[in-house]
């Protein structure tokens, strides 16, 4: 039903040039045009390390995510990947005996810089978690646009109707559920909840997208969708994903880094580089054993 | 579609339907155990009747039903002995006292509903009773004059406001009791919000009667009305609200607060959006069971709203009466038609207990986008559907207008 009622393609590209003009927001072309809209934003750590409590879970990690590509982050369970992930986008902090030392800079910014409000870090660098979890007392609608509501941006009707649908064609659900929009976020498979919760992210525009390993509760199929929204968002978005499957890693990033733990050293990055050499010529041997599935 | 169809049915007609299967009873009583139990209950009937009424000097039906009781439980025991092995008879005994408890506590609320029901019923049945005042009936008037109208409405006047006070008073603590844990800063306070709460739910309701009386009535002057009754009620229902608010609260599950702040929410904004609509049947099920625990007090009223036989609508001024009140004043009077009349008026206040409780798991059960809010985005699309073709058709229909009206239409053909 949707297809027939689905316009042909070259009306798809005139919607780029028919942003609605009066917006507060980035505009948004209806479909993923094949330029950037603007200048990707790249991500940089310097010396981070970090604490719970008295534990310390992360040592002087340096690595830089450069813009536009999609940064895989591997290793074994334990080894501070998602604490690190979390630490880019200032939900470190959300945890309590949670501490941090060092320099997250987001386009030459410190993130961490004193004054700088934390709502606001969150907004330009959005986050996919493990499971997804979109707001089961909002419709699908609601969900996707929910971003606007929690940091008080305001779109017309109009622009949010846009918004919507610009949003889930991007992380490819748009076709599965434009017909019933009014319907709860529960009501959804797990994968396609995933994409809604993507779905929801993009609609504040970050300029990063960080993915806390976004397919590992879900089914092959699933996966695989996930995994080309992912690489079609990649020209629009800066993606940094944790992931447990390293076969996962190589199909989907550019570059890669490997983090590691000991029960007595806290986490650090090993190795990090080209997705391509750092699966095919690792320099490190514990990398060797790591992508070849000798441990963890 | 089949090529040949006059051939086709033939075949499976000819292959014979498998005969319908026994199906092996699961679980159940047995004949048996049904037996064993009648005997007990029969045994131990008589044998109790001997212990009452020849043997032991002993006599009054309390005694009576717990020696049967306890005899019937030894009994069963005996005779379940005799046929099954020790486990088994364990088993059954707890069955047995499972049971029992279950129906005794049914017992006895079937016991006080009936009991009021058929005291009240005099007055209740004359439709008087619910459109009428007291303020012309005498002590001796027939039971057709006279009613609780100005009670009902006192009531509902006094929890109204009571509820007013006391929801917003009680969710925002509980959300603070929640939210507040979150930072160590403000985690110092939320033990003693904690324990208070927690004191004034065991508050005896005389002393909230006194509280407002000595604060407001004697101190500041107010005199007796509906809203000093719905103060004391206030302190009442407050914490009962706060503590299954705060359950309810607690059971948003974190995740989709992370999910909200990675959205660029503040606390104050993911609380509002995301943790008070998710926890909304819930609330609502706090909210009535406030309601449920006010409308019955008597104490913090008794001291508070004066009484009065007519009807007074305006809460800010003057006695107003209210059901616990009317029960409270005519069940003293010895006159039976009076007595009657306040158990009518008991049983209207459970009614009242009753459609609030079921308001309740009405409310609780539906989930928020299901109904209401699930058709707010259809409206939208439609009006936008309808609001942009005379453009649309104008220019060269562009992409978000006719994917829009596309929408709309699929939306319109649910």
């Amino acid at each position: 039903m949707t297809d027939t009622a689905q316009p042909p393609s070259p009306v798809q590209q005139s919607g780029a040039q028919d942003d609605p003009p009066t917006v507060p927001l980035p505009p948004v072309p209806a479909v993923p045009a094949d330029a950037p809209a603007r200048a990707l934003s790249g991500l940089e750590t310097r010396e981070v390390t970090a604490w719970f409590g008295q534990r310390k879970v992360l040592e002087r990690v340096s690595f830089t995510m450069r813009a536009g590509e999609i940064t895989a982050l591997i290793g074994p369970s334990g080894c501070g990947k998602s604490t690190y992930l979390r630490i880019l986008n200032r939900m470190h902090e959300m945890v309590r005996g949670a501490a941090l030392a060092g320099e997250v800079l987001l386009d030459g910014e410190d993130v961490y810089a004193p004054g700088r409000r934390p709502a606001e870090v969150r907004r330009r660098i959005g986050m996919v978690f493990q499971r997804p979890n979109p707001f089961p007392a909002m419709s699908l609608y609601d969900n996707v646009v929910s971003g606007l509501k929690l940091s008080g941006i305001r779109a017309s009707r109009e622009e949010r109707d846009h918004l919507v649908e610009s949003s889930l064609r991007r992380a490819g659900l748009w076709d599965e559920v434009s017909n019933r929009l009014g319907t709860p976020g529960g009501a959804l498979s797990g994968g396609q909840q995933q994409r809604l919760c993507i779905a929801r992210s993009l609609a504040v525009s970050p300029e990063i997208l960080l993915m806390d390993e976004p397919c590992s509760a879900l089914d092959p199929t699933s996966t695989r969708r996930i995994e080309e929204t992912i690489a079609e968002l990649r020209h629009r978005v800066t993606i940094v994903i944790v992931t447990h499957n390293m076969q996962q890693a190589q199909r989907v990033s550019q570059s890669c880094a490997f983090f590691l733990a000991t029960h007595d050293t806290p986490g650090r990055i090993v190795e990090s580089g080209p997705t391509e050499r750092l699966f095919t010529d690792p320099a490190d041997p514990r990398t060797a054993d790591y992508v070849n599935g000798r441990f963890g | 579609m089949n090529p040949a169809p006059a051939p086709a049915p033939a075949p499976t007609t000819e292959t014979p339907e498998p005969p319908e299967q026994r199906r092996i009873k699961l679980g159940g009583t047995t004949r048996e155990e049904v037996l064993t139990m009648l005997g007990a209950g029969a045994g131990s009937l008589a044998l109790d009747w001997l212990l009452y009424e020849r043997v032991l000097p002993l006599s009054g039906a309390f005694g009576f039903l717990l020696c049967w009781y306890l005899l019937f439980l030894g009994l069963y025991t005996l005779v379940g002995r005799l046929q099954w092995d020790a486990l088994t008879v364990r088993e059954r005994l707890a069955t047995a006292l499972a049971w029992s408890s279950g129906l005794l506590l049914l017992a006895v609320i079937a016991e006080q509903i009936g009991y009021v029901a058929v005291r009240g019923f005099d007055a209740a049945r004359h439709w008087n009773f619910f459109t009428e005042t007291m303020r012309t009936t005498a002590p001796l008037s027939p039971i057709t004059s006279g009613g609780c109208l100005h009670a009902v409405v006192g009531s509902l006047e006094q929890l109204g406001l009571a509820t007013l006070f006391s929801v917003p008073l009680g969710v925002v603590t509980a959300v603070f009791l929640v939210e507040a844990g979150t930072s160590r800063r403000s985690a110092r306070f939320v033990k003693p919000v904690r324990v208070l709460v927690e004191a004034m739910t065991a508050l005896p309701s005389i002393v909230a009667g006194l509280f407002v009386l000595g604060v407001v009535i004697l101190t500041l002057g107010a005199e007796k009305s509906g809203l000093a009754a719905a103060l004391a009620l206030t302190v009442m229902m407050t914490p009962i609200v706060t503590r299954a608010a705060e359950v309810v609260v607690r059971l948003v599950p974190g995740t989709l607060k992370e999910a909200s702040y990675a959205l660029g929410a503040g606390q104050w904004r993911t609380v509002w959006h995301v943790v008070l609509p998710t926890a909304r049947p819930g609330l609502t099920t706090a909210v009535v069971l406030g309601m449920a625990r006010g409308v019955g007090e008597t104490s913090p009223v008794l001291l508070t709203a004066g009484f009065t036989a007519r009807m007074n609508l305006d809460p800010l001024h003057g006695n107003q009466a209210s059901l616990p009140l009317y029960v409270w004043n005519y069940v003293k009077q010895p006159y039976p038609d009076m007595v009657a009349r306040a158990f009518a008026g008991a049983l209207t206040l459970m009614a009242v207990v009753l459609v609030l409780f079921v308001t309740a798991r009405v409310l609780g059960r539906h989930r928020a986008p299901t109904d209401r809010r699930a058709r707010r985005p259809l409206r939208r699309s439609r009006t936008t559907a309808t609001a942009v073709p005379v453009p649309a058709a104008a220019t060269a229909v562009p992409a978000t207008n006719a994917t829009n009206a596309a929408t709309a239409s699929a939306v319109a053909n649910r």
